[in-house]
């Protein structure tokens, strides 16, 4: 059942004298883990922008073609009416969190929706343990590293109970291993809640293994959409500059040496198993 | 000949955190170094130290055999170039061109010198079309590239890089490999502080890997970044070549491997040898 | 940056900072109209010890006589001012009565500054914040007023990276004559204010996609209730409020040279 339905989506920012989407066709099913990646300025933020209303309702421009996000004709309802059934996650941790408290900040959009205290309280509690950081409750934002306020950042989206959430290169401030920490979190939601994420990455060494959906962007329009093996795999991707996962690319040298691996690998831990298999044949 | 030598120096940061505890080290003329660690392992505040902008609490930092705490930031700036992180932090003119000429000017360069430079700087880094323009209309990766340009422009005899691939996407990070590694093979001595294992694996550094203010290894890169003591311990990720040849050791096979190419040259021989 | 320090709210508790904030508000309103009540100096000089027991339950002796001392400087300008031109113009009885004049307007002003000293000292950010969105102050300002106050912290600390860079390029912020020292601060402020405009609209992004201006009735997380401590600070307030207004009315104030062996002026 898909939960996003884009067909011919086509956007120019005012002003812009390139469009920054052309044809833009996808679906995603509902909860799929989904990797959106492509070079800087093939138009990945523009349509991330598009899934929950801030294009065309905050920017302004015309935005052609039409997209359904979780039945709701993205052109007919406020981003406030949107916000409920699809958040979004920014790069930058230190621009999403406004309060003075973590709790705060993780009822913003809650108090913003104008819940009752009671049930405000339970949802805040029930998103801080979700993401791991119920003692941070009372920190302020400014105290906390980036891994930890982006951690809040996703919190007080979760807060609001989403069908979807779209993370704009979330760990982008983030060393490695604070990048994992966000995707096993970002993964968790997946699984455990059934919540439909779409991931905007360049670092897929490390979030590819997560994902059922790759989708590869170039210029404005989608280039390549499957399955990530597949996708990866391909010489297409390797031509667009994209950052393939170096697991992939040993994989691709070996076959060129004459080496075939069962399949192929998107983690490091596959690609073990995989050249255990054939090279341990005592 | 020595360019940067650190002499067991101690820093605390005015909210009473102490960010580097007992560290020395010594950077070579013309030597390429990867500083390396866990955000918040001290690693920006050691470089600072390097151009004055920091000065230790306890111990010095020579530069070319002067203790930056005799010499200004000013001075200094002009054998240690500092690329910052976030090049909206320093971009304030009105063109490009007037965008690198700010630090020729700064340091006394005369009209023609300027001129020259600047026309230099801005062909180095395919910025020559940019000239006119306002450095506000730039896209993220050129903005980068005008901030990378208005340092070496004065030709520092050392270049710092802080964090130089955060948001930049494959294609870019590729050539800013390339041009850092070409940098240094013409002299310059260059150091980067970076927590992208990959891109390191990618140019192979000398690395110097810090953890809670103190370093903790120095040295090669493939046998650094291949430590699985040595990662656990300053928090960082291998790099995933690495950690897919840990788990092939049983086989024979080495271990401190960080290089595709060499990864696969390495599997082709044994699959090769343990056929015939 | 140690100006910005005092942005820095630390979580105290005491039983001067639990007091709701609108009680403790009409407090000091109530010491400042008071001291407007008085030209003398006896009344002054007891309003000016009144909020010293709440200082010390408080715990904020140290921050709240750094006030003061900032406030000194402004200070012996009013005295200096009052009685220069009270002995210039002689509009006064004797030089006795005018030094106590000049000394009762600065000890006003000293009141005055003591009185909010201690509010803002004993009110964190979040606090004073949550009182105005109950006194139905409208929620746009508060919220303006909370996220400026986070970011301080986070503008203080990108104005010292921007300065660091820019002396990275060899630019020398101390040298120079006036106007060339405001001039270097161009390089300054320029990326200091592009990044704010950045920032205002990544948050107005953030904003929008927590569902900002979606409900008419905004609600809260948090609810300030009045408690005993309220209530007995209320009442401390309703009865400084009309010991003062009988003081003024129905006492007659002793001036200070009374006190004092004759002065020989």
């Amino acid at each position: 059942m898909s939960i996003i339905e884009a067909k011919g989506l086509t956007y120019t920012y005012p002003g812009a004298s390139k469009q920054s989407l052309q044809e833009v066709s996808l679906t995603i099913e509902k909860g799929e883990f989904a990797i959106l990646t492509g070079p800087s300025g093939c138009g990945k933020t523009t349509l991330c922008r598009c899934f929950n209303g801030l294009i065309p309702h905050f920017y302004a421009g015309e935005l052609k073609g039409s997209l359904k996000v979780a039945d709701q004709n993205i052109k007919e309802h406020t981003i406030g009416e949107m916000a409920k059934r699809v958040g979004l996650v920014f790069q930058n941790p230190e621009n999403q969190l406004f309060a003075l408290s973590v709790e705060k900040d993780v009822a913003f959009g809650l108090e913003n929706l104008g819940m009752p205290r009671e049930q405000m309280q339970k949802r805040v509690d029930w998103a801080l343990k979700m993401t791991g950081i119920e003692d941070l409750r009372e920190r302020a934002p400014h105290e906390l590293s980036g891994g930890q306020q982006q951690r809040v950042a996703i919190a007080s989206v979760l807060a609001m109970q989403p069908d979807i959430i779209v993370f704009d290169e979330p760990t982008s401030f983030l060393d490695p291993l604070g990048a994992q920490r966000i995707f096993e979190v970002i993964s968790d939601l997946n699984r455990k809640l059934g919540i439909t994420v779409i991931l905007v990455e360049h670092r897929l060494d490390l979030a590819a293994k997560y994902a059922g959906h790759v989708i590869i962007m170039d210029e404005g329009r989608i280039a390549l959409d499957g399955e990530p093996r597949e996708i990866f795999s391909s010489e297409q991707a390797w031509l667009l500059g994209v950052g393939i996962p170096k697991a992939v690319r040993l994989w691709r040298l070996l076959e060129e040496s004459g080496i075939a691996l069962k399949g192929v690998p998107i983690s490091s831990d596959e690609a073990t198993q995989h050249l255990k298999e054939v090279l341990w044949r005592r | 000949m020595a360019t940067i030598e650190v002499n067991d120096i101690y820093f605390t940061y005015p909210t009473g955190v102490e960010a580097l505890k007992g560290v020395s080290l010594t950077i070579r003329d013309g030597e390429f170094v990867a500083i390396m660690g866990q955000n918040g392992a001290g690693k920006t505040t050691l470089v600072k130290n390097f151009n004055g902008l920091l000065r230790p609490s306890k111990g010095k930092v020579l530069v070319d055999g002067v203790s930056t705490k005799d010499v200004s930031v000013a001075k200094l700036a002009r054998t240690v170039g500092f690329v910052f992180q976030n090049p909206d932090h320093q971009l304030f003119s009105e063109t490009v061109e007037e965008e690198i000429a700010f630090a020729l000017r700064n340091f006394g360069f005369d009209a023609a010198t300027v001129e020259k430079r600047v026309t230099w700087a801005l062909n180095l880094l395919d910025l020559t079309d940019y000239r006119k323009t306002s450095p506000f209309m730039l896209s993220g990766g050129e903005r980068k590239r005008v901030a990378l340009a208005s340092v070496l422009a004065w030709d520092p005899k050392v270049v710092i890089l802080d964090e130089p691939t955060i948001g930049q996407d494959h294609r870019q990070k590729e050539n800013l490999r390339q041009f850092i590694v070409q940098l240094n093979e013409q002299g310059k001595t260059v150091v980067i502080v970076t927590h992208d294992v990959e891109f390191v694996a990618e140019c192979s550094p000398r690395v110097v890997l810090m953890r809670e203010g103190m370093i903790i290894a120095d040295g090669e890169a493939k046998r650094i970044l291949t430590d699985t003591t040595l990662a656990l311990e300053a928090s960082i990720v291998p790099p995933q070549i690495a950690q897919i040849f840990h788990g092939l050791t049983f086989l024979g096979l080495p271990s401190d491997v960080i290089d595709v190419s060499e990864a696969k040259k390495i599997l082709v021989e044994y699959a090769r040898g343990s056929q015939g | 940056m140690s100006v910005f320090e005092g942005f820095r709210f630390r979580h105290v508790t005491s039983p001067i900072h639990d007091r709701d904030p609108r009680i403790k508000f009409l407090f000091v309103l109530v010491i400042f109209v008071i001291a407007i009540f008085f030209i003398e100096f006896l009344p002054l000089l007891l309003l000016f010890f009144l909020p010293l027991p709440f200082v010390w339950i408080a715990g904020v002796k140290r921050q709240w006589l750094r006030s003061l001392r900032g406030a000194v400087f402004l200070a012996s300008f009013i005295f200096v001012f009052n009685f220069g031109f009270g002995y210039l113009y002689r509009s006064y009885s004797s030089t006795a009565s005018l030094l106590e004049y000049s000394l009762a307007m600065t000890l006003r002003f000293l009141v005055m500054v003591g009185s909010f000293s201690i509010f803002f000292l004993t009110t964190s950010p979040d606090h004073l914040s949550l009182a105005l969105e109950q006194s139905h102050v409208p929620y746009e300002f508060t919220f303006a007023f909370t996220t400026a106050v986070r970011f301080v912290p986070v503008l203080a600390e990108e104005a010292q990276t921007i300065m660091d860079a820019q002396k990275a390029r060899g630019l020398e912020l101390e040298r120079g004559n006036f106007l060339k020292r405001v001039r270097n601060y161009i390089p300054i402020l320029i990326p200091l204010i592009v990044s704010a405009i950045r920032r205002s609209l990544e948050l107005a992004e953030a904003m929008e996609s927590r569902a900002w201006g979606s409900s008419p009735k905004r609600t809260n997380l948090y609810v300030l209730k009045i408690q005993l401590g309220d209530v007995i600070l209320l009442v401390l307030t309703i009865m400084l409020l009309t010991l003062g207004i009988y003081a003024r009315y129905f006492v007659q104030i002793p001036q200070l040279s009374t006190f004092l062996p004759p002065l020989p002026f």
